[in-house]
């Protein structure tokens, strides 16, 4: 999970401790439709993927990236 | 060279204005990712490159996600970034009120606006600041007779950079649109010569235009040397009446 993790510290500039599961898109300030696409462009970047439109509009919360992620083959052990 | 070092992204650039856009473009240093449905977009890319260019073909419809996303790759794969996207592909057919197909309307909505508003969407994730995109709009945007639906479509490009551009300006990505006006691509050419005559009558500046009098605007759109403009239509009409 660190990789992933350290997209929303980057992107939100955030502490680690805040990137749980539960953390919800709205949660935090930071985390509004602009910062969406913030974070969107940086986990696309850190894992080389392209995200489908329908899989941006349904990440809610970290927990949906990971499974979202997955469809893309992205393994998300304890590096990733 | 004002593009030096830019990584540009240019739809329907086999031929007419996108092919205009992308041989300035290529002439003023930029890396291009030329996107056609026609097979002679591989010749262009391959003359670009015989010149000094950098420079990636796709053949493929915008219009079908699978190319958007491959054009995305491309950028990501090749360069990691994007900093200009021109949105040019699009397609100018005829009718009058009364012998609009449904159907065909449909189709040019997907083409002249749904494949613009989905690229934009894709390709600003991988925009840094300073990023632009350029839409390519038409003077119908202000409604031409004979071309209601065509108008419609590009009355919606110039909404949707409006809006674009408000919502981009904060990530430091301009958007603006050119609306071309009497341009001498295949779609006048294939004009019935009276129609030509008195289009071209209308015209204050006495000539039709070039593709690279739009391509110019849109390296000026592109460039650094518009830093501070976004959200605007740039009519490049020789002075048609509104």
């Amino acid at each position: 999970m660190t990789k992933l993790v350290d997209c929303f510290v980057q992107t939100f500039a955030i502490e680690r401790d805040q990137v749980t599961l539960k953390l919800a898109y709205q949660s935090i300030p930071q985390w509004d439709s602009v910062g969406h696409m913030a974070l969107v462009a940086e986990i696309e970047n850190t894992f080389n993927v392209t995200l489908d439109t329908d899989d941006i509009i349904g990440m809610s919360d970290v927990a949906k990236a990971v499974e979202i992620l997955k469809k893309y083959g992205v393994v998300l052990d304890a590096a990733g | 060279m004002l593009l030096a070092d830019k990584v540009a992204l240019v739809t329907g650039a086999s031929r007419g204005i996108g092919k205009a856009v992308a041989e300035v473009f290529a002439a003023h240093g930029a890396a291009l990712v030329l996107v056609a449905r026609s097979e002679s977009i591989h010749a262009l890319a391959e003359s670009l490159e015989r010149a000094g260019g950098k420079t990636t073909a796709i053949q493929g419809d915008v219009n079908d996600e699978s190319t958007i996303r491959e054009c995305v790759k491309r950028c990501r794969g090749a360069y990691g970034r994007l900093d200009i996207l021109v949105n040019n592909a699009g397609a100018m057919p005829q009718a009058v009120i009364g012998m609009i197909s449904l159907e065909e309307s449909r189709r040019l909505f997907e083409l002249n606006v749904m494949s613009m508003m989905n690229l934009t969407q894709y390709a600003a994730r991988l925009m840094k600041a300073p990023a632009s995109i350029v839409n390519l709009s038409s003077i119908a945007w202000r409604g031409l007779a004979g071309a209601s639906v065509y108008s419609a479509t590009k009355g919606a490009v110039v909404g949707f950079t409006r809006a674009a551009s408000k919502e981009l300006a904060p990530r430091g990505i301009r958007v603006n649109a050119i609306a071309p006006g009497f341009i001498d691509t295949d779609l006048t050419r294939g004009l019935p010569p009276e129609v030509h005559e008195r289009t071209l009558a209308g015209v204050r500046l006495g000539r039709i235009g070039e593709p690279r009098d739009v391509a110019n605007a849109a390296l000026f759109l592109a460039s650094d040397l518009s830093s501070y403009i976004t959200g605007q239509v740039l009519a490049v009409d020789g002075g048609m009446p509104a």
